[in-house]
């Protein structure tokens, strides 16, 4: 197994755009050892880990700035409102350059999907609605839709999966019909890596009256991300999948719908008025941020953007597909591995699932874990996606910024080993 | 160096899931119950037959990880024989072990035993209490007289 040394030294040729041996040096878990071997961390698509820039913005803001924001006169509460304010802006232009307006700052992705499914769904949803999703979403962009049917009557409708693990389109002039009132889809599989081409469908969506929402909490971290481009109307996505600390996302909407919709929480913060008998809210984003929000994580996601902007969002799509491309060659060379994504790197991302021929995805994840890999084993919270695949569960690896093709190496060497240990 | 996989993976641990006893489906069970682990998706069906009380077969129906394997394997050698109130006891013994509520002798457990290592990693004790709480299930249902149809249970 390679120590960390080895790994960045390889890194320093792997990529274009990104200096990955030097960025290393950024991300302080990075030096841990597991199980006496180097951390090789390879499961960013469930969180990412955080450079020193954005631990050090969280220390400092509760350090010398906190204090709850839009409400107080002095002047800490000035300079918290101002550094949260500021972060919405800038989320604003890593979504294309949209009116920081209609940046609603959520917990996560899945709490941003939620809103809209409690907010516009119970607004314009009924019973004899067609909502339409595909086989390979997220829990997150599955169960909310699913309630909502179950309170609506409104029918959940899917997008099958074709043979290259992309989204069967044959059907789509019928999947999206008159009914059809939203299409929520992922822009990247969390279990498969493929990257969706959206604007097609989106436009499709749009001809029969549909509303359109993205899951981007796999590609967002991973990709520049314009919703002008994507054609939708809402977008979600999670903070700390992009290096930003736990408990930041966003869901994006377009001004005229979350104008339109009910607040999704009530208290303080999002009402212009209260009485006993009547409350009037508080203008878009604000209406949507009942409470206290989480201001410091907002803010140190804040720095996560000027990170991943710092780097380019380009770039780092380069060097994963570089990363991705080697992991594939490599993997595919096991006649006892079976790969589920698409081979192409131009049609996918970085997250790499695979089983091993006679061997559960736990143990192996287990084994890996021994010699210092994080890796993800299970159904990755796409179980419909799983039964599709004919799978319980599969390992993933999951590249980011902070990888290197030498960590693939050594994580090939493990699995050759994992093969052996349980071979029946 | 030690790896720490060796006081999981121990060598009847291993034994177990290479060579599971009880496996395949059954023939008219008096009983049945699936378990799954829906943390991971991993589910099992424990099939049991019962005459006077006492438990004549099992068998088990998995596609589950190495431990929950080699635990459903171990539960279907030590149950056969066994009353329907040894069986539920020697469950609770093998559930208070792997949650460290108790500290079974060693001779009593048998293979068992192996499973001790398991909780040092307190990810896979749902992996080895799967086919046990599918036990539990499937004689519950039985003493009810199998009025629910198809029983189900899961290890949360």
């Amino acid at each position: 197994m390679q120590g960390a040394t080895a790994a960045a030294g390889a890194a320093a040729n792997t990529s274009q755009g990104l200096d990955v041996a030097k960025l290393r040096a950024d991300f302080p878990i990075l030096l841990r050892t597991i199980n006496g071997h180097p951390l090789v961390y390879f499961d960013s698509a469930a969180s990412s880990q955080k450079p020193t820039h954005v631990i050090q913005t969280l220390t400092d803001y509760y350090e010398r700035h906190h204090a709850n924001v839009h409400r107080g006169m002095h002047t800490l509460a000035a300079e918290a409102t101002d550094m949260y304010e500021a972060v919405r802006r800038k989320a604003a232009r890593f979504i294309g350059g949209v009116d920081p307006s209609t940046v609603i700052f959520t917990r996560n992705a899945t709490e941003a999907i939620n809103l809209v499914a409690y907010s516009w769904g119970e607004q314009n949803i009924s019973a004899g609605d067609e909502i339409l999703i595909s086989v390979m979403e997220h829990h997150a962009n599955i169960v909310p839709w699913v309630r909502l049917c179950e309170k609506t009557g409104a029918t959940l409708k899917t997008i099958p999966l074709d043979e290259n693990y992309g989204l069967d389109l044959s059907d789509i002039d019928t999947l999206i019909n008159k009914n059809t009132k939203l299409v929520a889809l992922t822009r990247m599989s969390n279990a498969l890596g493929t990257i969706n081409n959206l604007a097609p469908i989106f436009k499709k969506a749009h001809a029969v009256g549909a509303v359109t929402l993205v899951d981007a909490a796999q590609s967002a971290p991973h990709m520049p991300t314009d919703v002008q481009e994507l054609d939708c109307d809402f977008l979600a996505l999670s903070g700390h999948k992009a290096l930003g600390p736990t408990g930041a996302g966003i869901l994006y909407g377009k001004a005229e719908l979350l104008d339109n919709m009910p607040p999704f929480l009530g208290g303080g913060e999002m009402i212009e008025l209260v009485t006993f008998e009547k409350v009037t809210y508080n203008h878009v984003p604000h209406k949507f941020e009942a409470g206290t929000p989480a201001i410091a994580d907002v803010v140190g996601f804040g720095a996560a953007l000027d990170y991943l902007m710092e780097l380019g969002m380009e770039n780092i799509r380069e060097h994963e597909k570089e990363i991705t491309a080697y992991a594939l060659d490599k993997l595919s060379q096991f006649e006892w591995l079976k790969i589920y994504g698409p081979a192409d790197v131009d049609k996918r991302g970085a997250a790499v699932s695979f089983t091993v021929e006679g061997a559960h995805p736990h143990d192996i994840a287990q084994y890996l874990d021994s010699y210092g890999f994080a890796v993800r084993a299970g159904h990755h919270c796409a179980q419909p996606l799983m039964k599709a695949l004919g799978v319980t569960a599969t390992t993933r690896a999951s590249f980011y910024i902070y990888n290197t093709l030498s960590e693939v190496d050594s994580m090939c060497e493990a699995l050759a080993e994992a093969r052996d240990f349980f071979k029946v | 160096m030690t790896l720490p996989l060796d006081a999981l993976y121990r060598d009847i641990i291993l034994d177990h899931y290479r060579s599971p006893r009880g496996r395949g489906a059954m023939d008219s069970p008096d009983t049945t119950c699936r378990g799954s682990n829906p943390s991971c998706g991993d589910e099992l069906i424990l099939a049991l037959k019962i005459r006077d009380d006492k438990i004549q077969q099992a068998q088990i129906t998995t596609t589950g990880c190495a431990i929950s394997i080699a635990s459903s394997s171990m539960l279907a050698e030590i149950i056969e024989g066994k009353t329907l109130d040894e069986a539920i006891e020697l469950g609770e013994t093998i559930r208070g072990m792997m949650r460290n509520e108790g500290e079974p002798d060693e001779l009593e457990l048998g293979d068992l035993d192996a499973l001790k290592g398991v909780r040092n990693f307190p990810v896979r004790v749902k992996c080895a209490l799967l086919a046990w709480v599918a036990l539990f299930g499937a004689i519950k249902d039985y003493r009810e007289g199998n009025t629910r149809g198809a029983v189900s249970i899961t290890t949360e």
